[in-house]
């Protein structure tokens, strides 16, 4: 196993509704490694998406420490976990939060934007490579409307690649998609993993949990069971063996 | 982020809004175009006014009597004596630059025909006095060189002053009306004047041969003004020099005293009314000016309604690396750009309408550049005055709760 790319210790999270305090985190420990493929599971409640943003840098917790790639994120004030967020996260969401009435290769584009090192010419061709690595370079100049679900969540993750992350956290990445297409999706997350990224995939359904090397499962704010997939399954064979759209007759 | 980037994605996000991008830059388009026309209305009549003045009578010089000094006491004005005839054939004789030139003496009181009376005015001068203030007899004729000479007892009556004591559509010529107790014969009508530009009655007044008012009604020896015109209106403030150089000889004023009278010219005049026209300027534009005011709120409504629609967008962005800094930018960028835009096609329609009312009204009207500079400027005001509140909103949302909105 490679490096340690997240740690976190004794992580508490506190939110404050009126008088009452919710423990959404009491007290997680987990450690991931560079080149991982981690689902978080949970029933809503649980506490994953309040990991989950804490993972992406969006939230701070209330006590205990995160540290992303070598770096605290304790003593960071709103700006520096932008800039953190840039520099080392991709973000897949489950309504893939493309810009609309905007071509595939600016949304893609986008997170270079808030980068000044970039050229614009740069930014294009990084784009554009990202566009290739999850084989949409040929729909770059088409607008989300244009793209189907399928389509627009792989801009989505084109567009969570161009800064080189460290880390990918796909939140419910195929919950709006059909089996089919989810399992396209997971076949491109399987192979962005296979090239070395790591990636944190937040579900709550099993079987797509399955297509990961390492199952944490939440509940109640705890960590209640912590598992490698002894198993994995293959995206792409699976989408094989799934009868083929030319099968039917229409 | 640099300012290339924000500019950038400003336009993107207007582009994906045409319509309601025009729509909101209309209330600006309409404000500034109306504040250029305003002011281009204004500056041409302000400007047209003053060709008019001038044409009517920037070669006019008038001599007032000044103050005098009298062992070692300063003198009022009015009861100045310091003009004499004398002054008036000096110039006649001396002055190149002047063509016409008339003593003026003037009294008021009560004109008398049988049982009416009426107040007004008597003006005595010689015949050039028609011409200098562009006087022109309707019916009858004017005095002659006799009449002047022998202080006749005769005049010239002007529209107003029959209406008062014979009344409307009378030719009064041959009667005799008194004025101040001495009989005036009536020889000459003058034509309409209507009111002067500062809504005095032109048409009040009586002229008679100066000699007659001067000898017969005031019994004085001095005279109260002297009118003149230049030969053109490039030689008048030649004509002025030489005149007030004529009077101090005549009026043997050494090197370091101070005239005793004054010579004016019609520039103040202008001055005047230039100054009537900027006040008008100044509020047609402050009206235009308030549909600004309405255009910008507009922007702003529209830059909240923006916010609030792209909140899962400005999630988005600081997920992805914008800092609350860079959306503030954004939003404000893009509302300057909204106001700015709209200011360069408020600004050329401004111009475009100018032009309009100037070929199909025949109104003279100028385009300042100043005009222009500043519209630019306030566009840029606006739109990061009125910009500002709802990109502040924007930039200090959560990005947790603006992924999640809905």
């Amino acid at each position: 196993m490679g490096r340690t790319i997240i740690q976190v210790k004794d992580l508490k999270k506190d939110f404050h509704v009126g008088e009452v305090t919710v423990h959404a985190l009491r007290g997680i420990n987990m450690t991931i490694e560079e080149g991982e493929f981690v689902a978080i599971m949970g029933t809503s409640g649980s506490g994953k998406s309040t990991m989950l943003n804490i993972l992406g840098c969006l939230d701070k917790p209330t006590s205990g420490q995160y540290i992303l790639d070598n770096v605290s994120m304790a003593d960071m004030n709103r700006n520096q976990l932008a800039i953190l967020r840039n520099s080392k996260l991709g973000f897949v969401f489950q309504s893939y939060n493309l810009l609309p009435r905007t071509t595939a290769l600016e949304n893609v584009e986008l997170p270079l934007f808030y980068d000044s090192q970039k050229s614009a010419k740069e930014r294009k061709s990084i784009a554009l490579e990202a566009l290739e690595a999850v084989g949409l370079a040929d729909r770059m100049h088409h607008t989300p409307n244009q793209l189907s679900g399928g389509q627009q969540q792989r801009v989505a993750i084109a567009r969570s690649l161009v800064n080189d992350p460290v880390v990918i956290l796909a939140d419910e990445a195929t919950g709006n998609l059909d089996t089919r297409t989810s399992y396209e999706i997971m076949a491109l997350f399987q192979e962005l993993n296979s090239r070395g990224k790591t990636i944190i995939f937040v579900t709550h359904e099993p079987d797509i949990a399955r297509f990961t090397s390492r199952n944490i499962i939440f509940r109640d704010g705890h960590i209640t069971k912590e598992q490698y997939v002894s198993e994995r399954s293959n995206a792409r064979m699976m989408l094989n063996s799934l009868p083929n759209n030319n099968d039917y007759d229409y | 982020m640099n300012y290339f980037n924000l500019i950038k994605i400003a336009i993107n996000a207007l582009r994906r809004n045409k319509v309601r991008a025009f729509l909101t830059m209309l209330g600006i388009i309409i404000g500034v175009a109306s504040v250029i026309t305003m002011l281009a209305i204004g500056q041409g009549s302000k400007k047209s006014i003053q060709d008019q003045v001038s044409k009517m009578g920037s070669n006019l010089i008038m001599v007032m009597p000044g103050s005098q000094f009298r062992g070692g006491v300063q003198m009022g004005n009015s009861n100045s004596k310091s003009l004499t005839l004398e002054d008036v054939n000096a110039l006649k004789k001396q002055c190149r630059n002047i063509v016409a030139l008339s003593p003026e003496v003037r009294s008021s009181g009560q004109v008398i025909y049988a049982h009416k009376n009426s107040p007004t005015s008597i003006f005595g001068t010689n015949l050039d006095y028609l011409a200098i203030k562009k006087i022109t007899v309707a019916n009858g004729r004017v005095f002659n060189d006799n009449e002047i000479k022998a202080s006749a007892k005769v005049c010239l009556i002007g529209k107003t002053v029959i209406k008062n004591i014979f009344g409307e559509n009378f030719n009064p010529i041959g009667y005799t009306i008194r004025f101040n107790s001495i009989p005036l014969k009536i020889i000459g009508v003058l034509s309409e004047k209507g009111q002067n530009n500062f809504g005095q009655d032109q048409d009040d007044l009586i002229i008679a041969p100066y000699t007659t008012v001067q000898k017969r009604i005031l019994a004085i020896t001095f005279i109260q003004a002297i009118y003149a015109s230049a030969i053109s209106e490039e030689k008048s403030q030649m004509a002025v020099n030489e005149m007030e150089s004529v009077l101090r000889t005549n009026h043997k004023l050494k090197d370091g005293d101070e005239n005793d009278f004054d010579v004016r010219t019609q520039a103040e005049l202008i001055k005047m009314f230039s100054s009537i026209s900027d006040v008008l300027t100044i509020l047609l534009s402050a009206i235009a000016g308030i549909s600004l005011l309405v255009g910008g709120i507009g922007i702003m409504n529209i830059m909240y309604v923006s916010v609030t629609e792209r909140t899962r967008e400005i999630g988005l962005r600081m997920a992805i690396g914008g800092r609350g800094r860079d959306i503030l930018m954004q939003f404000l960028t893009e509302s300057v750009l909204l106001s700015l835009i709209g200011g360069i096609i408020g600004i050329s329609l401004g111009i475009g309408t100018s032009k309009c009312v100037a070929s199909i009204m025949n109104w003279p009207v100028v385009v300042m550049p100043q005009a222009v500079i500043l519209s630019f400027a306030v566009c840029t005001m606006i739109g990061i005055f009125f910009g500002w509140y709802p990109a502040r909103k924007a930039s200090n949302l959560d990005p947790i709760d603006a992924l999640r909105y809905e």
